[in-house]
Formats: C-alpha cells, sequence, structure tokens
C-alpha cells in the first residue's frame, strides 16, 4: 500500500476549540448569524461581541435567495442582507477583518450550494481559506452530492460539517460519521429553522445513536431559545447551537442596542450551560 | 432507434439532476422512491390509472389538424395534441392523479402543492376532492393576485391557498414554502410537485405520469397522416407537459424536439424566463439544472406574460436534452405569444393557454418555412380561460371587473 504524502490540512482551529473545552469539562455555545443583516457594519464588531459574551464557534450565513431550509426568521435576515448587496466577496471581508483581532475562535460558513457552486468550487475554498474560515456547511449539499466540495475543502484545511436529523436512517448516520469533519450538527427538530420546541429526551437518545458511530463533537441546533433548553441540551451534546433566536433578538432592538441585547441573551444563556 | 434509460439510479441525468435536499428530507425522498419503484410496475396501479385517465380526464385526448390556421400560414401542417380538453383545462392532471393515488398508497391523509398561473393548485385540489384528501396549496402573493379565478377554483374544490409573501412572492418562493411544509409535516403529508423539477425521484416520476401524452402521439399520428411528425414543440417553464409529450420520442431521432421558453420582454432585455436559453447551471430546489441567476449565484426575478412559465429553473432532462443536443431551445416573446393566442382564438376557435400560445406561435413562425407536406405537432397543453383577465388588461379592456375587485382608492 502506498502511503499518500499529501494529508489533508487540518482546520486545527475547530479541533482545538473542542479539545479545550472538553479538557475544561465545558460545553461550546455556537452561533449563527447572517453575514450583513441587518446591516453590513454590524457584522464584525457583532462576531466579536458574542465571543467576549461566551461563544465559542461562530457560524456566519452567507445569504442566498432561496433559503429552502430556513423559517420566516432566517429567510428575513438573508433576504436583509441581499437587499443591501452583500455578496461572497463581503463574507469572506468580513471574515477576514474578524481575524485581525481573534486568531482562535472557528469560522463555519453556512448557506447553499448555488452561490459557492457560481463562484466555483476551488476559487471559494481558496479564499475562504485566506479570510480565515475553518468550516462550512452547506444545507443542500448532502454527503452523495459532495464528493467534489470534500475534496476541495480537504485539500485547504476546510472542515466540511454535515447535518443529521430525526428522521436520518442508519446507514445516513455512518455516511455521515465518515465523511463528516470538525463537528456534526444535529438537527433536534422535524422542520426549518426557528421551529418551536425541542423534546430533549429524543434529542439524548438521537446524540447516543450517532456517538456510537463516531469521536466527532455533536452540536444540537434548531429550536433552542433560552438557557434552560440550552442547558439541558448541553447535558446530552457537545455542542449548543442558536442561531433564530438571536436574530430575532436584533429584530426586535434599536441599531444602538441590538448588540448590548444579544450579550444579554447569550450570558444568559452561557451561565445556564456552565451551572 | 436509441435506448434511453435516464435518470440513473440516484437521479442524475448526466451531470443534472440528483438529491440537492437538506438531510431533513433525505428520508422522505428515500421513501418515496422506494414507494415509487414499486407502484409504478404494479398492474393494480396501472390498472387504476390508466381507468382515472379514460373515465375522470376523458383520454385519450384528440389530436386536431389545424388546418385554417396551416393554410393561412402556407408551409407545414400543424397540429394540436389537446390537452386543453381534459378535466381541469390542461395536462397537469396527469401528474396529479398519479401522485394523489401514491400518495393514498402511501397513507398520507394530507396532500400540499406549489402553483404559479394555478393549473396544478387546481389539479392537485380536484384530485384531493376526488380522493378523499387535504389539501393545501402554496401560491405567491403576486400570483394570488395575477391568478384570482383559479385561487376560487381550488377553494371551490375545498383546498386551502396559503399566499406566499417571502422573496419574489412567485411560484419559485411557493416551492420553497411546501419544501418547508414538507419538511414539518413529513409523516402525514405528501408533497405533489406540479413539474418535472425538484430532487429525484419527482423529475423522473412528473415525467412517467404525464408520458401518457407521447404515447398517445405515437399511435395517433401514424392514424392520422401515416406517420410520426416531423417536429415535436411545446412550451418548458418547468418543463412538465413538454417532457409528457418528448419522452416516447426521444429514441426516435428524426423527429425534431422543441421546447419554446418565455422570452418575456425579449431575452437581450433581462426580463425573461427562459433558463435554458439564457441561464447557466447551478442548484436549485434540489437538482442541477440550468437557473436565471446573478453573478453571485443569487437567483434572480423573471418575467413572463404567463404564470405558468414564470420560474428561473426547468427541469435536469431538458438541461440535458439541450447538451446532448437532442433537442432544441428557442425563446419567444410575450407579444409573439399574445399574437399567437388571439390568432388561434380567431381562426381556429380553440382558445389556448397564454403558456401553450408560445409553442403555437413559434409553429407559426416555422410552418410558412417549411414544406406543405411536413408537419408539426404542437402540444396544446392547456386552455386560456384562466387568462382572459390577463389577456383583456393586456389589450387595455376593462374585464369583469366589479367595483369591489377595484383597488379602493385609484388616483
Amino acid at each position: 500500500m502506498i502511503q499518500t504524502e499529501v494529508k489533508p490540512i487540518v482546520a486545527a482551529r475547530i479541533g482545538e476549540k473542542f479539545a479545550r473545552l472538553k479538557a475544561q469539562h465545558k460545553k461550546a455555545l455556537v452561533t449563527f448569524v447572517t453575514a450583513g443583516d441587518p446591516t453590513r457594519e454590524i457584522t464584525v464588531p457583532l462576531m466579536h461581541a458574542m465571543v467576549k459574551s461566551g461563544v465559542d464557534v461562530i457560524e456566519l450565513g452567507i445569504p442566498f435567495s432561496d433559503p429552502m431550509a430556513e423559517g420566516p426568521v432566517i429567510q428575513r435576515s438573508s433576504e436583509r442582507a441581499l437587499a443591501l448587496g452583500v455578496s461572497m466577496a463581503d463574507v469572506f471581508a468580513y471574515v477576514a477583518e474578524f481575524r485581525k483581532a481573534d486568531s482562535v475562535t472557528p469560522i463555519v460558513l453556512m448557506g447553499y450550494a448555488n452561490p459557492i457552486e457560481r463562484m466555483g468550487l476551488n476559487v471559494f475554498g481558496d479564499r475562504a481559506k485566506a479570510a480565515g474560515v475553518d468550516g462550512v456547511i452547506i444545507v443542500d449539499y448532502p454527503p452523495e452530492e459532495s464528493h467534489e466540495l470534500l475534496k476541495t475543502m480537504d485539500a485547504v484545511g476546510i472542515d466540511v460539517v454535515y447535518l443529521l436529523s430525526p428522521t436520518s436512517t442508519a446507514e445516513r448516520i455512518e455516511m455521515v460519521a465518515n465523511v463528516g469533519r470538525g463537528y456534526i450538527y444535529y438537527v433536534s427538530l422535524k422542520g426549518v429553522t426557528g421551529a418551536a420546541n425541542i423534546d430533549t429526551d429524543e434529542v439524548a437518545s438521537a446524540v447516543a445513536k450517532i456517538k456510537a458511530k463516531t469521536n466527532l463533537p455533536i452540536g444540537v441546533g434548531f429550536g433552542i431559545r433560552d438557557g434552560e433548553t440550552a442547558r439541558r441540551v448541553s447535558d446530552v451534546a457537545d455542542a449548543v447551537i442558536i442561531g433564530s433566536r438571536i436574530i430575532q433578538e436584533m429584530e426586535k432592538s434599536s441599531p444602538d442596542a441590538a448588540i448590548k441585547n444579544v450579550q444579554t441573551l447569550l450570558h444568559s444563556i452561557r451561565a445556564a450551560m456552565d451551572a | 432507434m436509441q435506448m434511453y434509460d435516464l435518470p440513473d439510479a440516484r437521479g442524475h441525468f448526466g451531470q443534472y439532476g440528483g438529491v440537492f435536499v437538506a438531510e431533513t428530507l433525505q428520508a422522505a425522498l428515500l421513501e418515496l422512491k422506494i414507494e415509487y419503484e414499486k407502484t409504478k410496475t404494479d398492474p393494480e396501479f396501472i390498472a387504476e390509472f390508466q381507468r382515472e385517465l379514460k373515465h375522470y380526464v376523458g383520454r385519450p385526448s384528440p389530436i386536431y389538424h389545424a388546418k385554417r390556421l396551416s393554410d393561412d400560414l402556407g408551409g407545414a401542417q400543424i397540429y394540436l395534441k389537446r390537452e386543453d380538453l381534459n378535466h381541469t383545462g390542461a395536462h397537469k392532471v396527469n401528474n396529479t392523479i398519479g401522485q394523489a393515488l401514491l400518495a393514498r398508497r402511501m397513507g398520507k391523509p394530507r396532500v400540499i402543492a406549489e402553483t404559479g398561473a394555478g393549473q396544478h393548485g387546481v389539479a392537485s385540489a380536484t384530485v384531493a376532492a376526488r380522493y378523499g384528501l387535504e389539501c393545501v396549496v402554496y401560491m405567491g402573493s403576486e400570483d394570488v393576485k395575477r391568478q384570482a379565478q383559479n385561487v376560487y377554483r381550488m377553494k371551490l374544490l375545498g383546498a386551502t391557498v396559503v399566499p406566499v409573501e417571502s422573496g419574489s412572492k412567485t411560484l419559485k418562493d411557493a416551492l420553497n414554502e411546501a419544501m418547508r411544509d414538507w419538511v414539518t409535516n413529513v409523516e402525514n403529508t405528501y408533497y405533489i410537485i406540479g413539474t418535472v423539477a425538484g430532487p429525484h425521484p419527482y423529475p423522473m416520476m412528473v415525467r412517467d405520469f404525464n408520458s401518457v401524452v407521447g404515447k398517445e402521439c405515437l399511435w395517433q399520428m401514424p392514424e392520422m397522416i401515416g406517420r410520426q411528425p416531423d417536429a415535436v414543440l411545446a412550451c418548458v417553464g418547468g418543463g412538465s407537459n413538454a417532457m409528457g409529450i418528448f419522452y416516447d420520442y426521444i429514441g426516435r431521432e428524426k423527429v425534431r424536439l422543441i421546447g419554446c421558453e418565455a422570452g418575456g420582454e425579449g431575452v437581450e432585455t433581462g426580463k425573461h424566463a427562459a433558463s435554458l436559453t439564457a441561464g447557466s447551471a447551478g442548484i436549485l430546489h434540489g437538482n442541477r439544472t440550468y437557473l436565471i441567476q446573478n453573478a453571485d449565484g443569487q437567483i434572480t426575478d423573471t418575467h413572463s406574460v404567463s404564470a405558468g412559465l414564470d420560474y428561473p429553473g426547468v427541469g435536469p432532462e431538458h438541461a440535458w436534452l439541450k447538451d446532448s443536443g437532442r433537442a432544441e431551445y428557442v425563446a419567444v416573446n410575450d407579444d409573439e405569444a399574445l399574437a399567437a393566442f388571439h390568432r388561434l382564438c380567431r381562426i381556429e376557435g380553440i382558445i389556448p393557454a397564454l403558456e401553450s400560445s408560445h409553442a403555437i406561435a413559434h409553429a407559426i413562425k416555422m410552418a410558412p418555412t417549411m414544406a406543405k407536406d411536413k408537419v408539426l405537432l404542437v402540444n396544446l397543453s392547456g386552455r386560456g380561460d384562466k387568462d382572459m383577465a390577463t389577456v383583456a388588461e393586456r389589450s387595455g379592456l376593462q374585464f369583469y371587473c366589479r367595483a369591489s375587485c377595484q383597488p379602493a382608492a385609484k388616483s
């Protein structure tokens, strides 16, 4: 057997972050915001502020015209960003700007396949890496359709994070366990982002099933709206993922208070998780 | 004759098609794929499907020689496949019957659908009533306004029509919203997609159910003229009526296949819905296909006088047929379609749907350049009753608009 000389470049930040948290007996708090929403100027300060409030990993949404898997809150955020003309180049620029002051917090870009294919996988991979991106979640690139993506991202050292859901079969759990990088995003509800309530008992049994197949950390998202739920989820998973709730907080805040209100929300969630 | 056996097991037509959907939908699509594979060869299912097509839809639909139109043009003979005579007024019902029967077999009491012009919504509401299923139809709020009559038809048939306010408020957004409903209610809900797009197995399944159109032409044309036509023409939005009539002709390479897209105000103006003629490859609504998109890969607004063609994507099999050269695709402008609409009304006494008028317009363009013994077969995919208000408005006429339906303060 020939030993391959070139190993995939390890996307260090995500793995290191989870290892460090594990050593500290802490769980990761992962937040999602859409790049350039509600204003272009808010994104980088918001990212730093979230880190200060105890966020461990930031998922930054790439705006898309047809976000099929999102509920109304994230749809609106995508529409607002597109109305401001936020492009892929802007998304990279925000990440590069953030990296000037933060070289440890992992950033995962989350979006849909079309804008990435349009740019070209190679160009996307190179530019994302150069900006300081650590991972990607492409909602409509399931493992079966993303061989090229995986190959391209492995080559530049960007983790491809895949999703699993309550309806995922044993075969699909195995497949994602085999190809997944960084962490696994467990979608805790049947439905779209921002949907109602989460059943933590169901989550616990699903996470156990996935854990049996992989050593990757497991993040749980969809339907986590407060500290209490976050705490119960963090008892059974490695990471708590919150998106719609943060965007809602910004929607109901005045522009000046948006960051402060998001921080207050995240402080309470972090405190509940660490209690 | 060549063997044609696309798509492959995972729904690919060459580089097009596939299953580009979130994990949350994978299990449902797998269940559907397995159920459809089992069902499509089940003699009992086939017999019931055919019985419904015959007694409920009124199939086979006739082919009509548009002799006065042909004589007027002085060239090739134009024949019309009369899908407009089907129950509900278009080809769409062929597919909704097939899928509703499948939903019933799968034990799903609730069906959902997306609709643009409202024809697929009406066809879905119709079969839901026929089989006793709950029906929810998603429709862009812009289309709800443009197609008020079809909205009322759906309500009469017992369906709930949900206006979609997101994005461009048209067909593509209705499709997004229907997908979201399906993800949420997948256990009791069957999603009836109305065109040959979306994730596998939909493009294949919708084509198969509509292929009855071409299958009938295969025996009807020899009965009428002793041979197959020289070309088959159909309008293409998502492309279900075109795939329906093209499919059985794909292997008969002497027959030209011509898809007519919505050129809107002209492809050069950017206000059109001609994804094959003027778009580029990308991923939307679960499949890789030709799309109308900007340089950033955002799906852009489309335009067509016919709501049913107003869609930024197209079925992946059409993308493959275009690249392989087996089919040709042309863009027909709003004005050309409208002119064809009026001409068919006046000279043949047939009021065609604005969608189908695009294919008729191209036949009108082609016929005079061809010899009189050549034959063009046009899929007259639907009737134009639903388009009365649109056509009247374009002609500057007030059509059946009582005071109560006028916007309140018009200055």
